[in-house]
């Protein structure tokens, strides 16, 4: 079996996958915010609102639930040995995500689709919290499983195979806590992003004022933090990193010799695995030692002395990741993130000017910024998992080893050219109704005497 | 040996069997939505009566996965990549199949809604055969060698008896679906759910007894049938009769029973293997050489003991929130339910549509 095509494969399941899952996850907080608001306030616009955006995330969970299977599959099928070797601890999350967040998820989101009419409303305001809270849910548990490939925790080896023998060590793992905090704010990054963007397309094109304005706004209310949380979390989780994966964080910098106190480069011209001494463009003293270590005169060990110290702890052997990609995947998804929260300023301004609905200049921004979560959160994908290699679980097994011995080069081209088909045409489908949907004029509530009235909007 | 190992391989049975009763039915519908609908109105009302429930119903294939994974890593690993190819093409029935439902009515043209009505019937029918064939491939044996790899081709999970084994399943869906199909919609999509249902009986009823002889025969266990086995034999008999009957209700309990007792038979004689090597039956995977550690069991047993009656019950509040028949005439545009008015935000349109549904009130109700 050919490595590198198992891992192109993987990469791109799973980054397609992470384009609809922070969307569901966000869109479905915001969607149960929107619902609740009608509810208190009894006000017709955030109906209206929460079935236009309910529409909006219906057409994503349908991609995300089904990519979320080829993701499951996938570790049997390509990653026989590393399955073997390890499903004994990686295993028991991914069940526990089925039961405890899956079905959740599902269920309720079928009885909110199809219950408007047939549930009281606090009960079907509660199925749309579920829906939020599943989805939510099953983030965690993936995140327990993939955080324990950055730092396997609460495992003994026995006869060669990590044995799992502490699930709370797992869980509290501090990778999983702050990685998984992370994508929480993230999903609320993305989610708001896409409504913010939606928003100010309607109000450039005369959609109703009091409407969007409203939605808008949330959606830059819910932003700001977001994006502050998702930098301070993600400047915690560099430095926890930088203590289990110290390649990680020294690959980022494409700092090869160590360093105390280190600079930050804002670009480099060179580098790669085979440029040790890269042309840096503006070194900011001290920041990396900051953002690896949160001390001022911070220490980072360089690449090659951890090649070195790996070498002689594991065998001979390159241990250090793609430096390109963590480079720059590193600055792609800082300098993303500073660009998004420089929006949420500027609109936040703007909502507190009042000139939201107004600023044209803001509004085509903040309609085109809608592409800045995602490849935010690919480059950060990136980052996370280039970093790890060449190891598929941190210290116990290198990648190479993990894939399924007997699959043949063939049925990966076949599966991976298949995927790639169908990927494409469903994310083309998913644009097509998403652009469709989102330039639509929101649906106007069924008066009182039609409540139990034919084709109800979210039905199939 | 734990006493947890012969309970996982227990609740992973379990978990397929459940798979296979719910979605069972919304393979079934899938496949006959169109014959059973005929005309837009029609599909729509048919794919509405799963509407609020396949998602959830496909969640317990997501977790017989997991729980493979998490319990027996042996057993899932030697199984999905051997089955490397079917499981492929598997994924891609049911991508398609869960994007057509909720695509094919995003679009307004009719060519959109035909493609995806057809990528839903060949979706929904490609499933069961994949899965039917996968699971007779694990009693029948393929080539696997001593450190646990598959070593065969493709071909060699196309056995008789796994083709065999997969067009029972895919009949046995549809019968169940038809069944499923007579207690859920009205009218017209009634009747010709219980035509489909007795047609389409008496060809399954022949498949699963040639699919219990022959499973019987492949275990090689014993010279009479199983429980089970016998029950899926006395089940589909009960179903030939019952749908000729027109006893709907009873006729849908028998499907269940008939797709229960199927899968279960095969797990019945796997027991203890679970997955059978054609190369030397001594490197056949057992539940003891392929079973996670005992605190793994442990744990799962824990979450699985919290979360299992927890997650049956808000799905059985879920069939009873949604126990409604549903109707063609609530998918009925408004020009074509009432042809005579003129326009449809004259004043009587909204008059109209409420007489309408009242009048279904009887209909609906004693579902």
């Amino acid at each position: 079996m050919d490595l590198d095509l198992a891992r192109l494969q993987f990469a791109f399941t799973s980054v397609n996958h992470f384009f609809f899952v922070p969307i569901t996850m966000g869109l479905a907080f915001l969607t149960a915010l929107l619902q609740t608001a009608w509810h208190r306030s009894g006000r017709e616009e955030y109906l209206r609102l929460t079935r236009f955006f309910g529409t909006l995330l219906l057409i994503n969970v349908a991609i995300g639930v089904v990519t979320g299977i080829v993701q499951e599959f996938e570790f049997g099928m390509n990653w026989g040995a590393y399955s073997r070797l390890v499903g004994n601890v990686f295993g028991a999350p991914l069940a526990m995500e089925g039961l405890a967040a899956f079905f959740l998820e599902s269920t309720f989101l079928g009885l909110w689709i199809f219950g408007w009419d047939k549930l009281p409303r606090r009960v079907h305001l509660t199925a749309i919290w579920l829906v939020a809270l599943g989805s939510a849910l099953s983030a965690a548990f993936i995140m327990a499983a993939n955080s324990w490939m950055q730092h396997p925790v609460g495992y003994a080896m026995v006869g060669g195979k990590p044995q799992l023998d502490n699930l709370w060590a797992v869980f509290t793992n501090p990778v999983f806590i702050w990685g998984y905090s992370k994508v929480l704010f993230v999903a609320l990054v993305t989610g708001s992003m896409v409504m913010l963007a939606v928003s100010a397309w309607q109000l450039r094109h005369g959609g109703d004022r009091a409407l969007f304005g409203r939605s808008a706004t949330m959606a830059l209310v819910v932003l700001l933090p977001s994006i502050l949380f998702t930098m301070l979390v993600g400047d915690e989780l560099g430095v926890v990193e930088g203590r289990y994966q110290p390649m990680k964080i020294a690959a980022a910098e494409a700092q090869w010799t160590t360093c105390q106190p280190c600079s930050f480069s804002l670009f480099q011209i060179g580098g790669g695995n085979a440029d040790h001494t890269p042309t840096k463009i503006i070194a900011i003293p001290h920041l990396l030692s900051l953002l690896a270590t949160n001390h001022w005169n911070g220490k980072v060990v360089g690449l090659s002395p951890l090649q070195a110290q790996y070498s002689q702890q594991f065998g001979p052997g390159n241990y250090v990741p793609n430096v390109f990609i963590q480079y720059w995947g590193m600055r792609a998804m800082a300098y993303l993130g500073v660009v998004v929260l420089l929006i949420a300023l500027w609109g936040l301004w703007a909502v507190w000017r009042r000139t939201l609905a107004t600023s044209r200049l803001f509004l085509w921004v903040a309609t085109w910024a809608v592409v800045l979560p995602f490849a935010m959160n690919t480059a950060g994908w990136f980052l996370t998992e280039s970093g790890r290699q060449p190891w598929i679980v941190q210290g116990i097994m290198l990648t190479r080893n993990g894939i399924s011995p007997t699959v043949g080069t063939t049925w990966l081209w076949i599966s991976l050219l298949g995927f790639v088909a169908l990927y494409g045409t469903l994310g083309t489908v998913d644009l097509v109704l998403m652009l469709r949907y989102a330039r639509q004029k929101p649906p106007v509530p069924r008066p009182e005497s039609e409540v139990s009235a034919p084709v109800p909007a979210m039905q199939y | 040996m734990s006493a947890l190992i012969p309970l996982w391989f227990g609740v992973i049975a379990a978990l397929w069997t459940g798979f296979f009763i719910l979605e069972g039915f919304d393979f079934g519908v899938g496949m006959l939505h169109d014959l059973v609908g005929r005309d837009e109105a029609g599909r729509r009302a048919v794919i509405n009566t799963i509407g609020p429930l396949w998602d959830a119903n496909e969640v317990w294939l997501i977790v017989a996965g997991a729980a493979m994974f998490a319990a027996f890593p042996g057993w899932y690993a030697t199984m999905f990549s051997g089955m490397y190819l079917a499981l492929a093409l598997l994924l891609a029935s049911l991508i398609v199949r869960g994007i057509a439902f909720e695509y094919r009515g995003k679009g307004d043209t009719r060519r959109w809604r035909r493609t995806w009505d057809v990528l839903l019937t060949v979706g929904s029918t490609l499933a069961p055969l994949l899965i039917g064939v996968a699971f007779a491939d694990l009693l029948h044996g393929l080539p696997i060698d001593a450190q646990q790899n598959y070593t065969g081709s493709f071909w060699d999970l196309l056995h008789p008896y796994a083709l065999w084994t997969g067009v029972t399943l895919v009949l046995l869906c549809a019968l169940h679906g038809a069944t499923f199909l007579t207690l859920r919609t009205t009218g017209e999509l009634r009747n010709r759910s219980g035509v489909l249902a007795r047609r389409i009986a008496p060809v399954t009823a022949a498949l699963v007894v040639g699919f219990v002889v022959w499973t019987h025969l492949t275990a090689g266990n014993a010279f009479f049938l199983s429980l089970v086995e016998l029950s899926a034999v006395l089940a589909v008999l009960a179903v030939l009769w019952l749908v000729h009957a027109r006893r709907d209700g009873f006729a849908f309990a028998a499907t269940t029973v008939t797709v229960a007792a199927c899968i279960l038979s095969i797990f019945v004689d796997l027991y203890p293997r679970v997955m059978v090597s054609s190369t030397n039956p001594a490197f056949s995977l057992t539940v003891d050489n392929t079973a996670s550690g005992p605190y793994s069991l442990k744990a799962l047993t824990v979450v699985a003991a919290i979360f299992l009656p927890l997650v049956l019950g808000y799905q059985v509040w879920t069939y009873y929130v949604f126990r409604a028949r549903v109707s063609a005439v609530e998918f009925h545009l408004p020009a074509q339910r009432k042809p005579s008015a003129p326009a449809p935000e004259a004043s009587p349109a909204p008059d109209a549509s409420l007489a309408e549904s009242r009048e279904r009130e009887p209909g609906g109700r004693h579902a």
